[in-house]
């Protein structure tokens, strides 16, 4: 139900998209109007977001147990795994942005025959969650050369890598297949598992949808449906100098691009999506593990009004000493 | 320890980049207007209207390549009744005759990537009686 009812909201989005596109009223609305204010959700809502995280006390360190402490100089410390420097810590982070560190520790479970408890590696996931977010972040910097003018010599350089084998024309990206194909198996994963079924909500296949939504209108665009390259330039050039154009016939394929990129960029602040953020922000990724060679004393504490040991038995040192209890100070 | 600095700045880099387009085309003073064309000063381009021939031209000559090469079929009738040949070169350069005021503008505005000039050479452009 979950995956239905998003699918057909996805779709039912992108054919919002594609009307408006063909409609000559509805263009500025669905070129400009639409884009800007959901662009202003995104920036607005992913600030608001960060801030708040910002704000919220995070007093202790909250080591993991990934790998060996700094502890002995005779026992070989994880640096990477369990860093105790501030150096240690962009390691660690760097392997969890770019390679998925976390993810890579995957594991399944499942009962075998027997019965017994099975756990094996789980590794298909982590590729393709690599896959996908390394085509993602290749195909948005290849669409930078709809938004520079000049286009940058790296910007057209990684397109011709990317299209490097010339199969077709224009030539056949190689990250559109890795993205069509890791989405299609993340989809997959989530259908076919029934575990991964019944824990999937909403919010899970609406993101789905509406990325398979943008790479397959994008890939339409650029081997089927041919649209006018140049038209979109402009309306996205106009777009970020604050200058907007409303374009003639672009190709109702581009709208449909143009209002799901809109709509996913106005649900990320609100969705899981903004885990974007929140894995920079991981107090068990982004903190040195040094609990035990520094003191962290919780800044927020307030004064507390102890009563030690020793006052209590100042208080009531007749009373011990005449029932012969050992005292600590005669 | 608090990192609120920290978070700013992450976040205040988040929003520079992700804006990045704006503040390049200021500094590279973009103009707003598309790349001006030089067209042929009159008729109507033969092989589809202007909106098919800015949208699918590389389709058509793509088609046109693989039928004179693996056809044999080396003619076609334009809309105008005209017989023109399937040639690259020949067909559309007559009309268009400078390759750097009509193709070349358009595709370095878009940064496509046109590997067709490898082999196929301007005669016009080497004889330097191009443009
Ligand atoms: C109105 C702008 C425009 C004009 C004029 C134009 N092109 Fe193109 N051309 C494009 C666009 C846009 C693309 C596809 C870019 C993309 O999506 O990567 C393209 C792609 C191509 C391709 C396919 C390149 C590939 O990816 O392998 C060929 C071939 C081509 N054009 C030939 C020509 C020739 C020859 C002329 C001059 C007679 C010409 N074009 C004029 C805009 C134009
Ligand atoms: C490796 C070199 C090479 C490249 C690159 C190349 N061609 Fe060709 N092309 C040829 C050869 C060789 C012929 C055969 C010429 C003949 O038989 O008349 C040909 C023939 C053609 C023809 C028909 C005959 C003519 O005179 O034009 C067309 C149309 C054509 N090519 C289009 C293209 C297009 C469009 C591209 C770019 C996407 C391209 N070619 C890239 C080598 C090449
Ligand atoms: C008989 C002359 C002639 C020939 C041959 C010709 N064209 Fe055209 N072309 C024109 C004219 C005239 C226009 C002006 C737009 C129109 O059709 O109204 C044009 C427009 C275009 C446009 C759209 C430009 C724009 O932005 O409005 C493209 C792209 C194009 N031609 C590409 C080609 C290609 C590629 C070929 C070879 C397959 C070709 N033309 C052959 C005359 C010709
Ligand atoms: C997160 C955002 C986006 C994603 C994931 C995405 C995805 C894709 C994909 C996978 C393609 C196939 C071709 C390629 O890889 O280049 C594509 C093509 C295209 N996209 Fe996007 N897109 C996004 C945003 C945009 C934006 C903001 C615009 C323009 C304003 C745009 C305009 C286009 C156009 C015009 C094409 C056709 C390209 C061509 O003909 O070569 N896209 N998109």
């Amino acid at each position: 139900m979950n995956a239905l009812g998003s699918l057909l909201l996805v779709l039912l989005l992108a054919g919002l998209g594609f009307a408006g596109g063909q409609v000559a009223g509805l263009r500025p609305l669905f070129g400009v109007v639409v884009p800007y204010a959901a662009f202003v959700i995104f920036l607005l809502g992913v600030s608001h977001r960060v801030v708040l995280w910002a704000r919220a006390p995070v007093p202790f360190r909250i080591p993991t147990t990934c790998g060996q402490q700094r502890s002995l100089s005779w026992i070989k410390p994880s640096r990477l795994e369990n860093p105790s420097s501030t150096l240690g810590v962009v390691g660690r982070m760097a392997l969890e942005v770019g390679l998925f560190r976390s993810l890579f520790r995957n594991t399944r479970t499942e009962l075998r025959e027997g019965p017994r408890l099975g756990y094996g590696e789980a590794k298909l996931l982590w590729v393709a969650a690599l896959a996908f977010h390394w085509a993602f972040l290749l195909v948005i910097l290849r669409h930078l050369r709809f938004f520079l003018e000049p286009v940058p010599a790296v910007v057209a350089a990684l397109a011709s890598v990317d299209s490097f084998f010339e199969i077709g024309t224009p030539g056949l990206y190689a990250t559109d297949i890795v993205l069509a194909g890791a989405l299609g198996y993340l989809l997959l994963r989530r259908l076919l598992s029934p575990q991964a079924r019944y824990l999937s909500l909403f919010g899970d296949y609406f993101a789905l949808f509406l990325l398979l939504g943008l790479a397959a209108s994008g890939i339409l665009m650029r081997y089927a449906v041919r649209i006018d390259t140049v038209a979109v330039k402009q309306l996205a050039l106009g777009l970020v100098t604050l200058s907007p154009v409303v374009p003639g016939e672009v190709g109702p394929l581009f709208f449909s691009h143009l209002f799901l990129l809109s709509v996913l960029g106005a649900y990320c602040p609100f969705s899981k999506l903004m885990h974007m953020g929140g894995v920079f922000l991981s107090p068990t990724r982004n903190l040195a593990n040094t609990s035990r060679m520094k003191r962290h004393v919780n800044p927020w504490n307030y004064p507390v009004d102890v009563h030690t040991y020793a006052q209590w038995e100042d208080a009531f040192r007749d009373k011990l000493k005449a029932a012969g209890l050992p005292l600590e100070k005669e | 320890m608090n990192d609120r600095g920290l978070i700013l700045g992450g976040l205040l880099l988040f929003v520079g980049l992700i804006t990045l387009p704006v503040w390049y085309n200021v500094a590279a003073g973009t103009p707003s207007r598309p790349p001006e064309l030089k067209l042929p000063a009159q008729g109507k381009d033969p092989f589809g209207t202007a909106e098919y021939m800015r949208a699918s031209h590389m389709s058509l000559l793509v088609a046109w390549r693989d039928e004179v090469v693996r056809g044999g079929e080396r003619t076609v009738v334009g809309r105008d009744g005209k017989t023109y040949a399937k040639s690259l070169t020949r067909t559309c350069m007559d009309c268009h005759s400078s390759r750097a005021e009509f193709c070349d503008r358009c595709h370095g505005y878009t940064s496509a990537r046109v590997s067709c000039w490898d082999c196929h050479a301007d005669r016009r452009l080497a004889e330097g009686s191009a443009r």
